[in-house]
Formats: C-alpha cells, structure tokens, sequence
C-alpha cells in the first residue's frame, strides 16, 4: 500500500474568513509538499491557488507557505505520512488559498498615470 | 462580465523577464526608451534563466587561444546544417562582449590564475564554457541582471502580468493585452515597439527540466499575431535528465555538470557501457552529444535494458569522495540530504525535455516581420539549427537580447504613439474577464494528458503513427477545451491560468508535431524511427504561418 500524507490546506481569499480543505495524499518517500499540493490539483481540485515556478531547482523562490505555523518552500519541505497543515504566509498580504503578495512593491504592476487615452 | 481594463503605456514593453528579457529592457532604457519589463511570474524568477546551473560557451580565450570562428564553426557543426549562420555568427561574434559586460556588472565567472576559467564541453573544439561554482550560474546570472535593471533609470517593473494576446493596428503591433493575476482584471499595454522573450516551451513534456511558465506562450502569441515561426520540430532532449531516486531542491540537469568535471560512467542495467554502439567512445570521459545520447538512452529502455525507472545508470562510484567533494561541495550535502551517496550507488537518468532549437523567425535585427514586433532568447529560432551546443543558451539570450533592446529602442523612437485600446482587443478582454463557464474541466489534469502524449509520441524517438496519433488526441482535448475559459476570473485563478495556458500550449503543441510529421528524416533532436537516415534534400527550413486560423508549414532550403 502506498502511504499517505493527510494536508489540510486553507483556502478563501479573505485572511478573516477562510476554511480548510483535507486531501488524503498518496506519496512516495522523498517527494515534497509541493509534490502533494499539484496532485491535489490534477486529482482532486484544480481551483487550488499555489504559487510556484521552478518546482525541483529550488531557484525561483516563489513557493513560500506555512507548515504547521513555520515558513518553509513548498518544493524542498517533505511530505510526511501524517497530517501537515498548509497556510499562507502571515506576514504577506493574501492574495488566494496559499498564494500571497511576496513580490517587492516596484516589482507589482501599477496602471500608467493619466497619459490622456480613453478610459 | 465586462471588466474596464486597466491600462499602461510605454515605448518598449518587454514581455518575460529572463536573461533575454532584462539584457533587453537594459539596453532598450539606455537608447532612452521608456521600458516595461513584464512577467507572468515574479521579475527574473519564472523561467529557464535563474534555473540554469551550468556554462555559458564563448570564445573569450581567457583559457586557450579561441576566436569567435571557431564557436561559430562548432556551432554550425552541432545544427547539423539547419543553422540560420547570420544569427549563429551573431551569437558567437558578440557572445564575448556580453560575457565581459557581464562580468564588469559582478556575476563572478570562476576564476583560476587570475583568468576566467573555460570548462570543455561537448560539441565544443576547445575549453570555452564558462561558469559560476557552484552549479550557481543561472542564479548569479539572474540577480545581477535583476540588479542592473534596478539601477537603469527608465524601466518599470510588472510581475504576475500574464500576457494574454499581442495587438494590432494598421498591421503594426501595438501593445498587448494582459490578465493581471493579482486582481483578476485585464490590463490593456500600449507599445511603441514590443518584444517577446518568452522562454521556451519544454513544458509541454511529462519529462521536462521546465517551469511552470515554459509552455510556449511565445510562439502562441507570435503566431496569432502574424509572424512566422522555424524549426518548430526540433526539441532538445537532455538525455540524463535526473529520473530516481526523487531528488528535491535540486534541478534534474544537474548531472551535467557532473560529466563535465568527473566523467562518470552511463550503464545499461547489465551494468555496461553502451554509447560506443551508438557512435559515442566515452573512455571515461564525456563526449556524448546530446542528441547521440537522448537516442541511445531510449533505444536502450526500448530493447529491454533499461533502468527500473525506464532510464539509464549513472555512476561515479569509481570517483573517490575526496575528489567528489573537491569538485562540488555544498551539492554533495545536499545530495546526501535526499539520501543519495554516489561512492555507493549509481542514479537514475533518462532524457527530458530542456531547450527549443525552434521558434520565432526573426533577423539579426531581432525583427520578426510583423511591424513593432522583435523576439530575444529562447523565443527566437534558427541560430542552434537542428541541435543545440551546450552553453550556447544564455550567450544567445544575453546577445539576442541586448540587439533587441537596442533595436526596439530605435523603432520606438520613430514610432508613432502606441494605439492599443480596448478596441483592438475585445476578444482577449473578453476572455480575461469572462465568468464562469457553464460546463467544467479538470485544465490541471488536461494539462498533464497533454504532456503525456507529448513525452510518449513526439518525444525523443518518433514515427508517423505515434505522430498522427498524437494529432488526433491533440484535436481531441482542443475540442474539450472549448472556446470559452475556465474558473470564475477572480483574482489567482489558477483554473483560468491552465485555460489560457492550454489555449496555447495545445496550439504550440500541435505546430510541433505536423512539423515533426512533416519531416520525413533524421536529422538532429528529430529521430524518425521509420525515416532513420539523414536525407540531403531535407537541408530545409520549415516556417510555420496560420493562415485562416489553421497552420501552414512552408519548407525552404536551408542557408547553412
Ligand atoms: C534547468 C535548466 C538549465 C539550463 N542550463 C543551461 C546552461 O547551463 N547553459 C545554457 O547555455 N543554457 C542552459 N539552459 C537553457 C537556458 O537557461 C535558456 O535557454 C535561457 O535561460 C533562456 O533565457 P530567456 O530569457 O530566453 O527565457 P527564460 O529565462 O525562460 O525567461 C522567460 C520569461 O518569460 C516569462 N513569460 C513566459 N510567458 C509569458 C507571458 N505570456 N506573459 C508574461 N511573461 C511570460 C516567464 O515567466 C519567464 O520569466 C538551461 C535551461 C534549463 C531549463
Ligand atoms: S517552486 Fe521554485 S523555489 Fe519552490
């Protein structure tokens, strides 16, 4: 039998008024929390909001969350074959599910000032 | 829904933020333009560039006495006569000023004895690769690019900007329209000039070394705005691609870097050599091209003496650790950390989907034929032919992009005011802020369906019947995709994300393979299992157009 990993995963897009989603998450030793979050996508719930890019390399430093209350990468933390709680950063903005606003603020888009173009 | 679109203006939008990217919204702000640098990920996180671990190839002659005609020679050599040779002299000519510009800006290229130090690499005449330690190129390569652009007066930065379509107005480009996902909203760009620096597309593969943002959006949003595409056909395989144990923190490619410095023995599961019966006598040392290797190793699994994964072994259990940890230190930490001892055990490799010798047609001016439009990096075709040297990559974003930038700032100078509007793009808005669809699909699980079919019938190893079915399957999951997107279009819609994704992904996909059905030889990264000889009246060139929405492939004699 395959083991299983329970995430119990927060979802809204509203910090005050979210709720969590638990998937039984089948896995094998060695694979990340990333690993699980994309299985639940394709296998169970593709509406799940997760930022990432690189997924193995580890390179692109998007996929920060919270396990069971600590920041960790998504791609590099382990599944476990036990319950793990996944949340959105708490000192970033939320954007959706696990998704948070990590970019620096001259790095978000912001619309041109008036340049007399037709609104 | 009817959303009003946000809006912004600028002279050069750059789309992607690569090392193409920002080379080019640098030199574009230099020329005195006012550049937007956008990116559907985080700026200089999302694509192939900050993954990168390995050499950059150039003739700098730091190591050995080198000159820019011999890369260029090898690199003609390595493309199996399908070279564009003006874009491949580009590349190769101008390679070692961009390396010295880069290092002048603090990448910090390795260094022995107070010169840069050159790695050899396969395909390569002499030692020309240069490199960050360790396994740190791409990295270093992205954040001082990143830095630079921070410091270059004139550009403005735009992550979690997805660009959706380019448009268009008297047959010029003008600008583009774009889902931010931060909100949800549409965003309407208007552009003097605009250039593409999408990356690739190896994402369309289950085996891939690619981000999440690879998919070929580029090529997508370049075919539907008018210009013409190359040598779609040929994908680069990197034939030992990390397959098992599951390693994590760590990119697949990793063992490249590896051979280079070690050498290291590639085995059947009869613990023997096989790449002498394919061409390739490594003796110990690694001189496998990869299109050579993705070949043996596939035609190893296929004959039944594959690894348990379906790969090759990979060892240097004959290296001794002292030297191990000489060569790659931190790694082997990091190694152990995912349990791997490589003086114990041999690893699982297998060929995955790494670079697109393909992609937008374009002139040394990086101009696409389309007015307004230019194309940098991975995103452009023709320079790598039907093979790709290693290393030649980032000396072609960095170069490309550099003539781009300057190109772009030029165009844009003479330009007339941008005129996109919501007008030129009622129908990208429209699928940007639909709502939500009547009917739903699982997009996350098409997208892997797509893959598969991908990695299995127009992967590394083809014939015409794997081809047409991969047609027909392609056909098949446009049909369910529908023309109407998915999710409800609030903000991080990851649903509305695969829908756009998928909308391009499954039109870059099926160019890619009439293209390799269309081909009736090997030659390269194409190996045709039913056409196994390389045909001389096949030196040809296949462009891809859409004509009336369906795609039109037209072969030219190749110039090289
Ligand atoms: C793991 C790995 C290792 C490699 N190692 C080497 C090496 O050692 N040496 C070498 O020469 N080459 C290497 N290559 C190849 C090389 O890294 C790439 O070809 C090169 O970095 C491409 O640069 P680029 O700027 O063209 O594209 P990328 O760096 O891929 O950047 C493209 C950017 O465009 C963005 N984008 C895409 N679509 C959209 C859209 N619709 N809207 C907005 N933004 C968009 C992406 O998010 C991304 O940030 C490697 C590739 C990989 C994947
Ligand atoms: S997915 Fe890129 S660092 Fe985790």
């Amino acid at each position: 039998m395959t083991e299983q990993a329970t995430l119990k995963v927060w979802r809204g897009t509203d910090a005050a008024a979210g709720h969590f989603d638990t998937h039984q998450v089948p896995f094998e030793p060695g694979q990340s929390v990333l690993d699980g979050l994309r299985w639940i996508r394709v296998h169970r719930d593709p509406s799940l909001a997760i930022r990432f890019s690189c997924i193995n390399a580890n390179a692109c430093k998007e996929c920060m969350i919270e396990l069971d209350g600590k920041t960790v990468y998504a791609c590099t933390a382990r599944l476990t074959p036990q319950e793990m709680t996944l949340t959105p950063l708490s000192n970033k903005k939320l954007v959706r599910d696990l998704v948070t606003e990590i970019a620096p603020p001259a790095e978000r888009f912001a619309p041109s000032p008036d340049d007399g173009l037709r609104r | 829904m009817t959303a009003d679109p946000m809006r912004a203006e600028t002279d050069v939008l750059v789309i992607g933020s690569g090392a193409a990217g920002m080379y080019a919204a640098i030199e574009a702000a230099r020329g005195g333009a006012k550049v937007l640098l956008a990116d559907r990920s985080l700026i200089g996180r999302g694509g192939a560039t900050v993954m990168a671990q390995m050499t950059v190839a150039v003739a700098l002659g730091s190591q050995t006495d080198d000159h820019w005609s011999h890369h260029y020679q090898d690199t003609l050599k390595a493309g199996r006569g399908l070279s564009n040779p003006a874009l491949a002299q580009l590349l190769c000519e101008d390679g070692p000023d961009c390396i010295r510009t880069m290092d002048e800006w603090g990448v910090g290229w390795a260094r022995k004895d107070g010169h840069i130090t050159q790695a050899m690499a396969p395909g390569h005449d002499r030692p020309r690769c240069v490199y960050v330690d360790f396994l740190n190129t791409g990295p270093a390569v992205s954040k001082t690019l990143r830095t630079v652009v921070n410091k270059t007066a004139g550009i403005t930065k735009a992550g979690d900007l997805c660009i959706v379509d380019l448009l268009h107005h008297d047959g010029a480009v003008v600008g583009a329209a774009a889902l931010h996902l931060g909100s949800g909203a549409p965003v309407i760009i208007s552009a003097k000039a605009t250039i593409l620096a999408t990356g690739g597309l190896t994402r369309l593969y289950r085996r891939n070394s690619a981000s999440s943002n690879m998919g070929g959006d580029g090529y997508a949003l370049a075919l539907r705005a008018g210009a013409r595409l190359v040598d779609m056909e040929f994908v680069q395989f990197f034939p030992i691609g990390h397959l098992a144990p599951r390693l994590i923190g760590m990119d697949p490619i990793m063992w490249d870097p590896f051979r280079y410095k070690l050498g290291g023995r590639l085995l059947n599961n009869k613990m023997e050599e096989f790449t002498q019966n394919y061409g390739a006598v490594e003796n110990g040392k690694y001189v496998v091209t990869r299109d050579v290797g993705s070949y043996a190793i596939v035609k190893e699994v296929e004959a039944g003496r594959g690894s348990p994964n379906g790969g090759a072994f990979l060892s240097f259990q004959h290296v001794p650790e002292t030297k191990l940890r000489e060569a790659f230190g931190p790694v082997i930490d990091k190694l152990a950390e995912n349990g791997i001892d490589l003086t114990k055990m041999p690893i699982e490799v297998a060929p995955i989907a790494h670079y697109h010798m393909g992609g937008i047609a374009a002139d040394t001016q990086m101009q696409t034929g389309v007015p307004g439009l230019f194309a940098a990096g991975e995103a452009v075709g023709g320079a790598n032919g039907a093979n790709r040297l290693s290393g030649n990559a980032i000396t072609e974003a960095f170069v490309f992009g550099r003539r781009a930038g300057r190109v772009a700032a030029d165009y844009a100078g003479k330009a007339t005011r941008g005129r996109a509007d919501a007008d030129n793009a009622p129908a990208a808005i429209d699928l940007i802020a639909a709502g939500a669809p009547d009917r739903e699909i699982n997009t996350a699980e098409m997208v892997q369906t797509l893959q598969a079919t991908m990695q299995d019938d127009v992967g590394a190893l083809r014939n015409e019947t794997g081809l047409k079915r991969a047609l027909t399957q392609i056909e098949a999951m446009a049909q369910d995709l529908g023309d109407r997107p998915q999710g409800d279009g609030h903000r991080f819609d990851m649903r509305r994300v695969d829908w756009l994704d998928l909308r391009n992904m499954i039109q870059v996909a099926r160019v890619v393979t009439e293209a390799a059905l269309a081909r009736t030889e090997t030659r390269g990264a194409q190996h045709r299992e039913d056409y196994p000889d390389t045909a001389p009246d096949w030196a040809v060139n296949q462009f891809v157009s859409l004509r009336d929405g369906r795609i039109a492939l037209s072969p030219e004699k190749a110039a090289s």
